[in-house]
């Protein structure tokens, strides 16, 4: 096989590209093209599903196989373009109004069977597309067109469903965060089962700055913790800041202050089976801890994609019916002979119908030879 | 009945009988107290093929009296009444006869009569609590060809015509579905075919059951969904997306009483114009309907030949009599049924995503995998090449197309074949599951010297070519369905130049013959 040298370019379709300017979906879109371009998969084994909302444009700007669907529903899709063809790299774009609100029971769903997809859940916490109302991940009291005195509900964390629906992967990036986000969609798509990854993603027209105090160039040191498995939860401009585990909350230390040095500081593992860890890094928000990127739990589980193939080849090894003439042959059959007129089911002439023999196909070796014969 | 009893009883047993068993006797102690070798009594006694309902009737009827202080033995006797509660149900006949009964053999044991009465109610509100339905055995009167025969009920053909059309297409089989009374036996049907590769895939709901078959049809499967009227309202948005991807998708839909839950366990007609019509925009698709319980397999077979070879979702309507309803089929032969042959794309050069051949304005089908073929598809308007258009122009041109395409399924249609004459005084005109009783009624009319000759429809969308020169030829129309009139009014609006005269019934039950023919008589008298 010819060696597969992409570039970002190959994977980019003819169509001229409609986010607004200064939008974060293009550097989202960017980095999982360089992701899928260094993947070494052909590209002809990429199928890019998406729902409703501006993030859903994106296979339009593809150059693999995509299906735009319909709102809420990709999480739903992709899983059958996964279980039809198992060998395909299946990839669902969605929004934080798409996968959280309309599309929420899909969405838990798809993680607790876990079939290998990678989701890209972009995360501007405002309805974009339909101009701008607040959003299942909003928080409580913002002002949006819909809620002119501000929400009075809490929003939902993204991380925290799929650690409840037994996520085995979850992963957080920032749009301007190009590196990042290729870095965790590799892990994506290397990770056997589904993926999330949720992007923080600026809309620039709508909810301009939502993340700012995350991103915030002079204050990102301190308040992104960015996690690498098998290394300690260090942040701070020289490192000097990380996690520790005390009285059974996380919290912030310096490390040389109350005699903290960094063996106290907690090591990230993104492989540990048991969440609570992972559930309290997701939790993690500001200003008294920094929020948390990059792989946050990679976890090996059984895939659904996987135990289906497994479960049909295990049952076709001794499968006593091996094509349809014979499913209709076996349990209870019986001859009609004798009958010399040809049949006209539904006309209107009585007849009784004869039963002669009754004969029951029970032999492997008889029903083998029929489906050969009729073959 | 107990083992024991299955064992003496199994000979009486008639074609497509039901069985309803204690199945807290069919342990181990009783199976070879019964003299049974296997586990499994039925096999031995041949009956694997008839409707089973095992119900723990031991228990369900202890528990029943645990308060009424009887001794074991007392309430051991009451279990017949559960059973009997339990046909009550099924049969939907009333308690009352059967309570006076009761009252008057046990007129000097109070007792005894409260606790059978007990345990009747909760033998009836036990069936109502698990759906359980009357299963019918229908013979038709017609003349019978030789062959290998075998009963089957609606819902096992439909789901082996599925397997038939996979396998005949060479494509794998992949079912979306979600559990709804009385669609749920096609659902186990496919389930149990693992040994045959089929995938069923028991969705979080009625709209995953069909996104799934959408995206497995997008990437090479023959996809179905099955469900019954309330889930197909659910999946209405998304039948318009497969409408508008042009993706081969097949949707049954096991009607029940509706609307919104209405009489899950009783059959009625009145989905048509749902699946007609009942989505948003101009949004056509191919209607079939089954008429009795083993031709579900051949509608089945035919809705995935038109969606495989004509890029075009079709709804197969069947109803609960139809699905649980069986009869003695001439098993066919995989080599003598039709082709399909899917529409696979061939040249990376000349494939647009909604290029289309000149005939049948079906497009091609492209999955992912196939190098060269990248494309995208969706839920917005495209233009040939696939790209997004809001252009006035095109919309018109693909609505128009959308609609022609299904209307050129027309040449896939047999032609509309009568029972009885080519002309006459009235035509009963019937579609779907109510074929059995006007058959039945028009025969015994035509016995009775009256010119009355039935046309019933298979094809809903597109009607048969030539259903005008059928209805030309006859002084009175009459259309019977099991629904206020709504296949009248289709063919109102299809063939205006026709008046019918109209049969309905909404009560959850099939027609029956008697009133078929006191309506037509009506007509011949008028």
């Amino acid at each position: 096989m010819a060696e597969l040298n992409y570039t970002v370019k190959d994977f980019k379709s003819e169509n001229e590209v409609r986010w607004c300017p200064g939008c974060g979906d293009y550097a989202i879109m960017n980095a999982v093209q360089r992701t899928m371009a260094g993947m070494g998969i052909p590209r002809e084994k990429y199928a890019v599903i998406s729902g409703i909302g501006c993030s859903s444009r994106f296979p339009y700007y593809m150059s693999t196989y995509g299906f735009h669907t319909i709102h809420g529903r990709a999480t739903a899709v992709a899983s059958g373009v996964k279980l039809a063809n198992p060998d395909l790299n299946v990839w669902v774009i969605t929004g934080d109004g798409d996968a959280m609100a309309i599309g929420g029971n899909h969405f838990i769903h798809l993680i607790r069977r876990n079939i290998d997809l990678n989701l890209i859940l972009f995360n501007n916490r405002i309805y974009g597309l339909t101009k701008g109302q607040y959003s299942p991940t909003s928080d409580r009291g913002f002002k949006t067109k819909t809620s002119p005195f501000g929400t009075i509900e809490d929003p939902f964390v993204p991380g925290q469903l799929v650690i409840g629906a037994r996520g085995s992967f979850f992963a957080r990036s920032i749009d301007g965060n190009m590196k990042l986000s290729q870095s965790v969609f590799e892990a994506a798509a290397n990770h056997k089962g589904t993926s999330v990854v949720e992007v923080l993603q600026n809309c620039v027209i709508f909810n301009d700055g939502i993340h700012d105090m995350i991103t915030d160039p002079v204050h990102k040191a301190d308040r992104q913790l960015i996690l690498e498995h098998g290394k300690p939860m260090l942040f701070g401009n020289e490192n000097q800041k990380g996690i520790i585990f005390e009285k059974g909350k996380l919290k912030v230390a310096v490390i040389g202050e109350n005699g903290v040095t960094i063996d106290d500081i907690l090591v990230h593992d993104a492989t540990e089976t048991d969440p609570s860890l992972h559930m309290s890094l997701i939790n993690m928000q500001l200003p008294d801890m920094p929020v948390v990127f990059g792989v946050i739990r990679s976890v090996e589980a059984p895939v659904y994609d996987t135990e289906l193939v497994k479960q049909i080849k295990e049952v076709q090894k001794t499968r006593k019916i091996t094509c349809v003439d014979e499913l209709l042959n076996s349990g209870n059959t019986w001859e009609v002979t004798g009958n010399d007129t040809a049949g006209n089911p539904g006309c209107p002439k009585v007849v009784r119908i004869n039963f002669t023999t009754k004969i029951f196909k029970g032999s492997a070796i008889l029903q083998g030879l029929f489906c050969w014969l009729t073959h | 009945m107990n083992p024991a009893a299955l064992k003496a009883n199994a000979k009486f047993m008639n074609p497509g009988g039901t069985i309803i068993y204690d199945s807290d006797t069919f342990d181990e102690k009783h199976l070879t107290k019964a003299n049974f070798k296997t586990d499994d009594p039925f096999t031995e006694c041949n009956l694997e093929d008839y409707f089973k309902i095992a119900v723990p009737i031991t228990n369900l009827t202890k528990e029943s009296l645990k308060d009424f202080g009887l001794d074991n033995k007392s309430v051991l006797r009451s279990k017949n009444m559960l059973a009997l509660g339990l046909i009550c149900w099924m049969f939907n006949r009333p308690m009352e006869y059967i309570e006076k009964y009761i009252r008057t053999k046990f007129g000097r044991k109070p007792g005894v009569a409260d606790a059978n009465i007990k345990v009747l109610h909760d033998g009836y509100n036990y069936g109502m609590n698990l759906q359980h339905m009357a299963p019918t055995y229908i013979v038709h009167p017609a003349n019978i060809e030789n062959g290998t025969y075998r009963n089957i009920n609606g819902n096992y053909a439909t789901a082996w015509g599925f397997l038939a059309a996979a396998e005949k297409s060479g494509l794998e089989l992949f079912l979306g579905s979600y559990p709804i009374t009385p669609a749920t036996d096609i659902l186990q049907a496919l389930a149990e075919r693992k040994d045959l590769g089929v995938k069923t895939f028991q969705a979080e709901d009625e709209i995953a059951g069909i996104t799934s078959a959408i995206g497995a049809a997008f990437a090479g499967d023959l996809a179905i969904t099955t469900t019954s009227g309330p889930g197909l309202a659910l999946k209405s948005e998304a039948i318009g997306l497969a409408v508008m991807a042009e993706l081969p998708l097949v949707v049954v839909n096991v009607q029940r009483g509706g609307p919104s839950t209405g009489l899950p366990t009783k059959t009625e007609q009145s989905d048509l114009l749902q699946a007609l019509y009942g989505r948003n925009g101009e949004s056509p698709v191919v209607v079939l309907a089954a008429s009795t319980p083993s031709d579900c397999f051949w509608y089945a077979y035919m809705a995935s030949k038109i969606a495989l070879e004509r890029m075009v979702p079709v709804i197969l309507l069947t109803d609960g009599f139809l699905g649980n309803g069986s009869e003695p089929w001439k098993v066919p032969v995989m080599a003598e049924l039709p082709a399909i042959t899917p529409r696979f794309a061939k040249n990376t050069e000349t494939f647009k995503p909604y290029g289309r051949d000149a005939a049948t304005l079906a497009r091609e089908w492209a999955i992912p995998g196939m190098p060269g073929f990248e494309h995208r598809i969706g839920g917005l308007e495209k233009n040939a090449a696939g790209t997004v258009s809001h252009d006035p122009e095109n919309h018109q041109v693909n609505s128009d197309i959308r609609e022609q395409k299904v209307q050129r399924v027309v040449d896939l249609v047999p032609d509309l074949e009568v029972c009885g004459d080519d002309d006459g005084d009235v035509l009963v005109v019937g579609w779907g599951g109510t074929y059995g009783h006007l058959i039945s009624a028009v025969r015994e009319l035509r016995e009775e010297g009256k010119n009355v000759t039935l046309a019933h429809f298979n094809y809903i969308k597109p009607l048969p070519k030539n259903t005008a020169t059928v209805f030309g030829e006859f002084k009175k129309i009459v259309v019977c369905e099991l629904n206020l009139g709504q296949f009248a009014s289709y063919l109102r609006n299809e063939l205006p130049q026709f008046s019918y005269h109209q049969l309905n019934k909404l009560k959850g039950l099939p027609f029956t013959v008697n009133e078929v023919k006191e309506s037509v008589n009506k007509l011949l008298g008028e």
